[in-house]
């Protein structure tokens, strides 16, 4: 018996049922399935740039991905949806979101963003069969027993002694000056800094001087270090939102020597920050530059800004941690919910580099010299120096 | 010594600036104001928008940015906090309101600015160097402006009615409702003031130091620094904590560079010896 109410509920949702199924035969839909990449860092506070630049590079090729019909692992469709949630840089809340990730059935996270973060999420990683991604040095993170942690980067610990010794080779570098943030991450990049630096053999000055998180006038932190003329200063472990500050303060100060870091910035904040003084400083970058980056990373950079606004050349490096979780699971489909069988591929793991204009560019997972089994991402070591407003290629070092 | 003695006056000058407000603030309505980083932060970002973005020049910046604070802190006073304090006698009240406030303004910044840091071209180029001192003149010009807003607002609150008004409420807030004050009404003008002078302050650094949106949090625990080492709620109190900590600082990271880490770590253990020999601080008394 058909009455009223039968009518009007098919009234309303064939037209609804109909669309979906229209829907369902276009590119954006046909993924039946969906693939949860979680993020677990930083996108609030101080230091929310770094975290940001996780998210919305994760976001941006996601949505890159869904747009062009999801992503296909073994014989089925997924979408790409990534779950975010900050840590506010607190490993307490840290440990949060990773449980909160485990409650999602997620098994595959980008970040935490610093040492402590990453450290205090490991237990609750490896007890519930996540493989995670952070943006944090501390080797016993990637060296057995451990296995759950994939450096997302270059370290300061391997990009620090191919500068150091780049500068002390081509410009003479012989006498350098260490200065950081009184925090654990910059302290401890410091200091392995000055270790690689002592290691082959240049003379550090100084090495013990700090800053307090928040600093806005570095003039009285740098005009000790300006005095003691060295050929290099060191901003290790510098935030983006630092570097400009830094820089600016340094050469207000009568410097003529060379400034580096070996953690990404911004060219654009460099710019608004420090002009012309920031040229010839020297971080660590991506595939950067337009000299070896693809088409592929043009239109990357195109569809990022056109989703947020401005891109951050932070994003450089971290475009490559979803492309990496999404890879690996297309050469073994088993590790979708298996992060057993995702470790077993990395180790033989290879796929073309999307990002670099070289056609013999690769993916594959390094880190076997620095911590003894491959749990880092191979991501091209770009050294850059600032100039012009921009960042150009000083050289090109790989990381086995 | 001559160049730390010079850094360690402008960088007190800075100071200065930001705890102004904040002890006014205090002084009025006996209100910590959390929230007045992110006063400070708003104004530079307004100031980066007008001058850099839209090429206007800097003094309109500054002043965009100063009335613009100046409405926000006016509609904060009247909206949230004159209810809160008309409605409950406990302080934690006003403070957990501020505290509400610091993170709903983080959180706007963070959306309408986003999370990079911002800088805006040099308003004056060149830097004078002798053999002792080397200082940039936009530091100079900035340290100038920064003096004449402190001797503006003083004249303001000396000479002027509302002034007038806003020193007899700090002084005793029932005696003078008894003369005819309008409390509310120069409650508001007080907290618009505050607010406009952590606007000014962002303002006129923004130059200096850039802006991003994270750095609310560390400028208000500074500012409170200034205020507690000062005395809590006296104007030349707020102006003598900016320039001892901006000495401080200046002197500490040079005198004990050798010794490591540790500059920071003195300044905190001598404020708390300080704070239990003189815990009014230096001028702990009634503003006024």
């Amino acid at each position: 018996m058909i009455d009223r109410r039968s009518v009007f509920l098919s009234a309303t949702f064939a037209p609804v049922a109909a669309l979906t199924f229209a829907l369902a035969g276009s590119p954006a839909w046909s993924a039946d399935k969906e693939l949860k990449i979680g993020f677990v860092g930083v996108t609030s506070g101080p230091a929310a740039a770094w975290g940001t630049s996780n998210v919305r590079s994760m976001q941006t090729r996601a949505a890159w991905l869904n747009e062009t019909g999801g992503v296909k692992i073994g014989g089925d469709t997924y979408k790409v949806t990534i779950v975010t949630f900050d840590d506010q840089k607190d490993p307490k809340r840290a440990i949060a979101g990773m449980e909160k990730m485990v409650q999602e059935g997620i098994h595959y996270v980008v970040g935490p963003n610093v040492d402590d973060g990453a450290a205090a999420v490991r237990p609750v990683a490896e007890k519930n069969g996540v493989i995670y991604f952070p943006y944090a040095f501390p080797k016993e993170l990637y060296t057995k027993p451990a296995s759950n942690a994939v450096l997302g980067m270059i370290a300061n610990y391997q990009s620090g002694p191919a500068i150091y010794k780049y500068l002390k080779d081509n410009k003479g570098v012989k006498k350098v000056a260490f200065v950081a943030a009184n925090e654990s991450d910059p302290l401890s990049q410091r200091d392995s800094g000055v270790a690689a630096a002592k290691a082959l053999g240049l003379d550090v000055i100084a090495d013990t001087d700090t800053y307090q998180t928040g600093t806005r006038d570095f003039t009285p932190v740098l005009t000790p270090i300006v005095q003691l003329k060295p050929d290099l200063v060191v901003l290790s472990g510098v935030a983006p939102a630092d570097a400009p500050l830094l820089i600016r303060a340094t050469r207000e100060l009568g410097y003529k020597g060379l400034l580096s870091t070996e953690t990404a910035q911004d060219a654009k904040v460099l710019q608004e920050g420090a002009a012309d003084l920031a040229d010839g400083f020297i971080s660590v970058g991506g595939a950067s530059t337009p000299e070896i980056r693809s088409t592929t990373m043009e239109e990357f950079i195109a569809r990022y800004t056109k989703m947020f606004g401005e891109y951050n050349d932070e994003s450089n490096t971290k475009c490559y941690a979803l492309e990496y979780i999404v890879d690996t699971l297309q050469a073994n489909p088993k590790a979708i919910d298996n992060v057993e069988e995702f470790k077993k591929t990395m180790d033989s793991f290879t796929a073309p580099n999307p990002y670099l204009k070289d056609p013999n560019a690769k993916l594959s997972y390094v880190g076997a010299t620095s911590f003894g089994q491959k749990r880092q991402v191979a991501v091209p070591m770009v050294v850059n120096i600032f100039k012009g407003g921009k960042f150009e290629t000083l050289f090109v070092g790989q990381v086995d | 010594m001559v160049q730390v003695l010079i850094n360690g006056l402008y960088l007190g000058a800075q100071y200065a600036l930001i705890a102004l407000g904040l002890t006014l603030i205090f002084a009025l309505m006996n209100v910590l104001n959390f929230a007045h980083g992110q006063m400070y932060v708003i104004g530079g970002f307004i100031t980066y928008v007008v001058y850099a973005q839209l090429g206007l020049p800097f003094i309109v910046a500054v002043v965009a940015a100063g009335a613009s604070l100046a409405i926000i802190g006016a509609l904060v006073e009247l909206l949230l906090f004159r209810t809160v304090i008309k409605r409950s006698h406990r302080e934690e009240s006003t403070m957990l309101l501020a505290a509400a406030v610091a993170f709903l303004f983080d959180a706007v910044i963070l959306l309408v600015f986003g999370e990079k840091q911002r800088g805006v071209p040099k308003i004056i180029s060149g830097v004078f160097v002798s053999d002792a001192l080397i200082i940039p003149y936009d530091r100079v010009v900035i340290a100038a402006l920064a003096a004449a807003s402190i001797a503006g607002f003083m004249a303001f609150v000396q000479f002027t009615k509302p002034g007038r008004a806003m020193r007899a409420l700090a002084q005793d807030r029932i005696a003078a409702q008894l003369m005819g004050v309008n409390v509310d009404r120069y409650s508001m003008i007080g907290f618009a003031l505050g607010a406009m002078l952590a606007g000014l302050a962002g303002a006129l650094l923004v130059a200096i130091t850039g802006v991003n949106a994270g750095i609310g949090g560390p400028i208000s625990i500074k500012a409170f620094m200034m205020v507690m080492i000062g005395g809590a709620g006296v104007v030349g109190g707020a102006i003598a904590g900016g320039f001892i900590l901006g000495m401080l600082e200046s002197v500490g990271l040079t005198v004990l560079h050798a010794y490591g880490d540790i500059t920071y770590l003195v300044i905190f253990a001598a404020l708390m010896v300080f704070l239990a020999v003189r815990p009014n601080g230096l001028m702990g008394k009634p503003w006024g």
